[in-house]
């Protein structure tokens, strides 16, 4: 058995896209990304980036809707690209996923109780109706709901924060290690949000799931992430626990990311304006050094020439991927635990 | 209706405006009987959860309400002017002159087939057809200036342009007329954090540039810190509290803007997660009295009666709530500290 439940190691992704007249294009979504997430310590691991930096790939990954160009995903000592259908279907076991639309995942035509109904039967977790009701009872009180009031209704008479919920409750009913969550609050009302946020820390305490919390809201990471990676158009910027990360960003990127979140104190407003380079400079158009060379303010001859590794900072675990930490340590990037 | 308004200029009245959306089983009152003005030079936030009916309410000022949707009654003020029950033909001309909206998701309402340069052309030669032509170029280009893109963009179609930058040529548009009021429907929530922040500097820039005023609708607190003068808090339908931006940050009055204000997560420091319960009505059958009673934590007898009126708590704030009575002396008191309420 292994000490990991998910290893992560030197996963890329590359879409092969056709353009206009045939000229053909490759779209690097993920690059030499690694992760690990220890079994005896359940964590919640956000991925935080903008839209196109591959947090979406990298769950796509996680989740097996689609394989790695190279690189592998090691699921409790497993490496998925080689597991055998009953393989898998342990897999789907221990590996629950939650989506960003809590509109979009129910069909409306059925009552909710249908939800429980269908994972029970594909995953034979109960037989008798006794045992079957309590299960779901179990997996809703969870959540902070009650069988009797959700059960029996349809997906529109509830509000996006209770459908939101019953959706942990159906991830957690499965009772899987992993959990994968992507944007789960973006469109929950900020009033509900709360409430899933901390069915999420208590899935975690209580139970030992982990999370991979997918998101580009920084500040919900930062209410309950206990490890960050912020993604670059598909490369790690900076790595680290969420606190360390955010208090004190390193990365360039991450620096203007973490500025730019906008303060709710009307005392407190950005300070100076900042100019966005031209679209088709934005876009890889650096495929040999650092991604964010066209944005960066403090850029260096040297960037150009290779794909910075992550560097370590002081603080344990935290690394940032850029030159201008190089003195600071060796590469971590490149060793394998 | 206060002291207030006598030093400030307001440019747009609105009055128990009603908007009704018809369903097979009722009537959804999406916006029911709201009221507020919108002072010269100033920028209004309108904050509610999705479905609360603001951006009904903007559709309703704008006059865009389309089917199954109605005005069911009401007045929107321009400039003196209701523009409520105005023939077509006259709104048509009124908008982008005096009225311009910047739309929710702008990715998708530029016309994929027009140039950028076309496009904002359109705006200004359907209403002012005597144009000079040789001064069209030279006054787009100023425009794009004006919102940070660079003149390239003119002759770029929309899809060559990223979610950022599409957002701003519909900046671009909305002041090509130099319009009196800007309504900003979301304008910069489908757009990452930086590219955000970029957009809303843009339109904070104009704004002070042009002295319009504006509208902006929003769910996101942080936002509407950084860029608006007051806060209007709307919960299904009815706008519950008004206050300028500082009160409404410092002390929410509302039992639901104080929800709105605690839910602000923060990047400063970990705070416990407040939960809230509770599940909105019906919106095609309230109940009688107070719209929030469902929800509110604070819930009295009298909230299941009456509805609150408005009342002024403190300079310019105003807050439709049980809990506070206003004496003739302008002081209030809050309910909750008379009583020890738990």
């Amino acid at each position: 058995m292994s000490e990991m439940l998910l290893e992560i190691r030197n996963a890329s992704k590359v879409y092969k896209q056709r353009g206009v007249g045939g000229v053909k294009r490759e779209v690097v979504a993920l690059q030499d990304f690694n992760l690990n997430i220890a079994k005896k310590k359940p964590s919640i691991i956000t991925i935080a980036g903008e839209s196109g930096s591959g947090k979406t790939t990298l769950a796509q990954l996680v989740l097996g809707f689609t394989h790695p160009t190279s690189g592998q995903i090691i699921f409790d000592g497993q490496d998925m690209a080689t597991a055998d259908a009953r393989q898998m279907k342990a897999y789907r076991h221990q590996v629950q996923a939650v989506f960003q639309d809590p509109f979009g995942v129910y069909n409306p035509f059925y009552r909710i109780e249908h939800v429980f109904n269908t994972v029970i039967n594909n995953f034979k977790l109960a037989n008798k109706p006794e045992a079957r009701r309590a299960l779901v009872e179990k997996a809703l009180n969870i959540v902070g709901l009650h069988g009797e009031d959700v059960l029996r209704k349809y997906p529109h008479q509830l509000s996006g924060g209770q459908r939101q919920r019953i959706m942990m409750a159906r991830a957690y009913m499965i009772s899987p290690k992993l959990i994968v969550a992507d944007e789960p609050v973006s469109m929950v009302d900020a009033s509900l949000r709360a409430s899933i946020l901390d069915v999420m820390v208590r899935l975690k305490e209580d139970n030992g799931i982990s999370f991979l919390y997918i998101t580009h809201d920084l500040s919900t990471a930062y209410q309950i992430g206990d490890q960050i990676y912020v993604l670059y158009q598909g490369t790690t910027a900076e790595k680290g626990s969420t606190i360390n990360v955010i208090d004190q960003p390193r990365h360039p990127y991450v620096q203007l990311l973490v500025d730019s979140v906008p303060v709710p104190d009307p005392d407190i407003k950005w300070e100076g304006e900042i100019n966005l380079p031209p679209e088709e400079e934005m876009r890889s158009s650096v495929h040999s050094g650092c991604r964010f060379y066209p944005r960066c303010p403090s850029r260096m001859e040297r960037c150009l020439t290779a794909q910075p590794p992550l560097y370590k900072i002081d603080a344990i675990d935290h690394e940032a991927s850029c030159y201008l930490y190089d003195e600071n340590g060796v590469a971590a990037a490149t060793r394998q635990p | 209706m206060n002291k207030h308004e006598q030093e400030r200029n307001p440019v747009l009245k609105v009055r128990n405006l009603r908007v009704y959306y018809e369903t097979p089983k009722g009537d959804v009152l999406a916006v029911d009987g709201i009221d507020f003005n919108l002072y010269e030079g100033e920028t209004l936030g309108l904050v509610g959860e999705s479905g609360c009916g603001k951006s009904t309410a903007a559709m309703g000022i704008l006059q865009l309400v389309t089917p199954p949707g109605r005005i069911v009654d009401g007045e929107v003020m321009l400039e003196g002017e209701n523009l409520l029950g105005l023939p077509d033909k006259e709104l048509r001309a009124m908008r982008w002159v005096k009225l311009a909206l910047i739309p929710q998701g702008a990715m998708n309402s530029l016309n994929p087939t027009m140039k950028v340069s076309d496009q904002i052309a359109d705006v200004i030669l359907a209403h002012e057809k005597k144009y000079d032509r040789k001064r069209l170029k030279p006054r787009i280009l100023e425009l794009l200036s004006l919102v940070g893109l660079p003149g390239r963009v003119y002759e770029l179609y929309p899809h060559e342009l990223s979610g950022g930058m599409k957002q701003r040529v519909c900046i671009a548009m909305a002041i090509a007329l130099n319009p009196t009021v800007i309504v900003a429907d979301e304008s910069t929530s489908a757009l990452d954090v930086v590219v955000q922040r970029v957009v809303a500097q843009t339109m904070l820039r104009v704004k002070e540039a042009l002295g319009v005023s504006m509208i902006m609708i929003g769910h996101d607190m942080g936002l509407m810190a950084q860029m608006v003068d007051r806060i209007a808090v709307m919960y299904a339908g009815k706008i519950v509290e008004i206050a300028p931006v500082k009160d409404m940050f410092t002390d929410p009055k509302h039992p639901y803007s104080e929800l709105l204000i605690d839910s602000v997560p923060s990047l400063k420091e970990r705070k416990p997660l407040k939960i809230t319960e509770g599940i909105t009505h019906d919106p095609r059958n309230p109940p009688p009295g107070c719209i929030f009673q469902l929800r509110c934590p604070f819930v009295m007898d009298v909230c299941r009666r009456d509805a609150p009126p408005m009342q002024e708590v403190k300079p310019d704030q105003l807050v439709a709530c049980h809990l506070y009575q206003v004496h003739e002396d302008g002081s209030y008191i809050d309910v909750r500290d008379v009583v020890g309420n738990p």
